[in-house]
């Protein structure tokens, strides 16, 4: 097998490894200074607990997952047509702009107990908490996107007698393409932790239910499955965002795909 | 009158409690078919005239013409090329230049029924730019002087009456420049529209105009105007005739005054 080919394996088996490399330190740390499970569980051991508890993990990721998606859904059409106003029109840029970052502000954990009292206990708060957490990159990426049109563009489509419309659908649309699909990985990670949020303070279902009624019971190695579901689920996520992105803008690549 | 008609314009910016005072008192007319430049020391207020013709900024003062209609908005149809090719890096470079046609009525009504028809005009226009192969490329795929020429085929398709033209080979390295200057006689020579090209290179001013307008320093006014007489088409041999020199050094030696002063 020649170098080259044996770095390129190595560059793609990196990430395992050091994922490997770290599970083992872990579990040599555990047996080396005895830690007590409640405090840390051995990898092994927690990988016992996700394999025997497997149906209901499954169940609860499934409800997890699925409230995500549908928060993170409505985040990426919310924030698709308010960053599009947005980014369009200086008018409401100015009102809703502030009105926006005090919302951002707001820690979400907060929102929860007064979505509890609105809509009751379960799925639905942990939808709306997804979608308002993941709302906010989506807007201003869309926004930053549309407003960083050069302007020598823009004189060259208004002297060609463009209406704003056909501005915004030739160039503004496309324009923004990138920074929409850029904050949607940013957007899946956030509604996770909103949607697990939700499901920690108020809810009877879900992963975030899980870690906490695992925990109060001090079920450490349950907590931990837990854990490694939301990890694995974020990831996954994560790399169909980031595959999508790609597919998508191609030419916002372009380095990629000339060298 | 002039095809193009600016009398008396001027034109104060105004940011915040600031004002700029860019272009004061321009009076010029460009006659249709001709092809004129513009030269001056830097932020003299250049590409304010360009502005001010295509109705992208409104004259503070005095009147601007286009065809006998007095100018208040963007007019319509024109053509525009400047330094930055602002093609769309999402598009293939033919998409790029057929992207007039999707906007300037009539073509954008008739686009979507006869693409084939106007994809065979921009091949064509590409083909005497000698990109007739990089059709399918996309721009990023480009040199910066086919991006260039690119550039010029989009402000050109729709066969402008108007075609603005600023500081568009400013980027280019010296030889594509000069081989660009080619380029852009053969398709005034050929298709005859009215162009303003803003400039600051003097021996690419008098290779493309028939007349060099100079502009003052800030607020710019027209110090001089200079009728080209040199036989077309010129060629890069013209530019080193005694003749050509000559203008070049005129109209130099006026701009070293504006510095001076």
């Amino acid at each position: 097998m020649n170098r080259e080919l044996r770095r390129e394996i190595l560059r793609y088996a990196m990430p395992w490894l050091v994922v490997a490399g770290l599970l083992i330190v872990w579990e040599a740390a555990c047996i080396v200074f005895d830690l007590p499970e409640i405090v840390l569980p051995r990898p092994t051991k927690v990988f016992i607990v996700f394999w025997q508890r497997l149906d209901i993990l499954l169940a609860f990721c499934w409800q997890t997952l699925w409230t995500t998606l549908i928060g993170f859904v409505i985040a990426i059409a919310g924030g698709l047509l308010l960053g599009l106003a947005i980014g369009a029109s200086p008018f409401v840029y100015s009102g809703l702009y502030p009105l926006l970052i005090a919302f951002n502000a707001v820690p979400k954990v907060a929102l929860v107990p007064i979505l509890m009292i609105w809509v009751g206990v379960g799925a639905l708060p942990a939808v709306i908490t997804a979608f308002v957490i993941s709302f906010f990159p989506i807007v201003v990426n869309v926004a930053t996107g549309l407003a960083t049109i050069e302007p020598e563009m823009r004189d060259v489509l208004r002297s060609l007698g463009a209406t704003d419309t056909e501005i915004l659908t030739k160039v503004g649309i496309p324009r923004a393409m990138p920074y929409l699909f850029a904050s949607l990985k940013v957007a899946i990670t956030l509604s996770f932790i909103g949607s697990v949020i939700s499901e920690t303070v108020g809810g009877n279902r879900g992963i975030g239910f899980l870690m906490l009624s695992a925990g109060a019971r001090n079920d450490a190695p349950t907590t931990f499955a837990g854990l490694f579901a939301i990890a694995v689920m974020g990831v996954a996520m994560y790399a169909i965002c980031a595959l999508v992105e790609k597919r998508m803008t191609r030419w916002a690549f372009r380095g990629q795909i000339v060298s | 009158m002039a095809f193009v008609d600016l009398r008396n314009v001027s034109l104060t910016y105004r940011l915040g409690k600031e004002s700029t005072h860019a272009l004061a008192d321009a009076t010029l007319g460009i006659d249709k078919g001709e092809f004129i430049a513009v030269v001056g020391p830097s932020g003299c207020g250049k590409s304010t005239i360009m502005k001010l013709v295509t109705g992208l900024l409104p004259a503070t003062g005095g009147e601007v013409r286009v065809g006998g209609e007095l100018v208040r908005a963007p007019i319509k149809g024109v053509g525009m090329a400047f330094q930055n090719p602002t093609l769309m890096p999402w598009r293939t470079t033919l998409d790029n230049i057929l992207l007039p046609m999707e906007v300037v009525e009539p073509h954008k009504r008739r686009f979507r029924r006869h693409r084939a028809e106007y994809v065979e005009q921009a091949m064509k226009l590409l083909g005497t730019v000698g990109l007739a192969d990089f059709a399918l490329r996309y721009p990023w795929q480009l040199s910066g002087g086919m991006q260039q020429r690119s550039n010029l085929c989009r402000a050109l398709i729709h066969g402008p009456e108007l075609l603005m033209l600023d500081e568009p080979f400013g980027a280019l390295d010296a030889f594509t420049r000069e081989e660009l200057w080619g380029v852009m006689q053969a398709l005034w020579l050929d298709k005859r529209f009215t162009g303003v090209l803003v400039t600051h290179d003097l021996r690419e001013a008098v290779y493309l105009a028939d007349t060099v307008y100079v502009m003052s320093r800030r607020p710019g006014r027209i110090v001089l105007s200079r009728k080209i007489d040199i036989a077309r088409p010129r060629t890069l041999a013209t530019t080193f005739e005694p003749h050509f020199v000559e203008i070049v050094h005129e109209l130099r030696d006026r701009i070293h005054l504006e510095h001076a002063a």
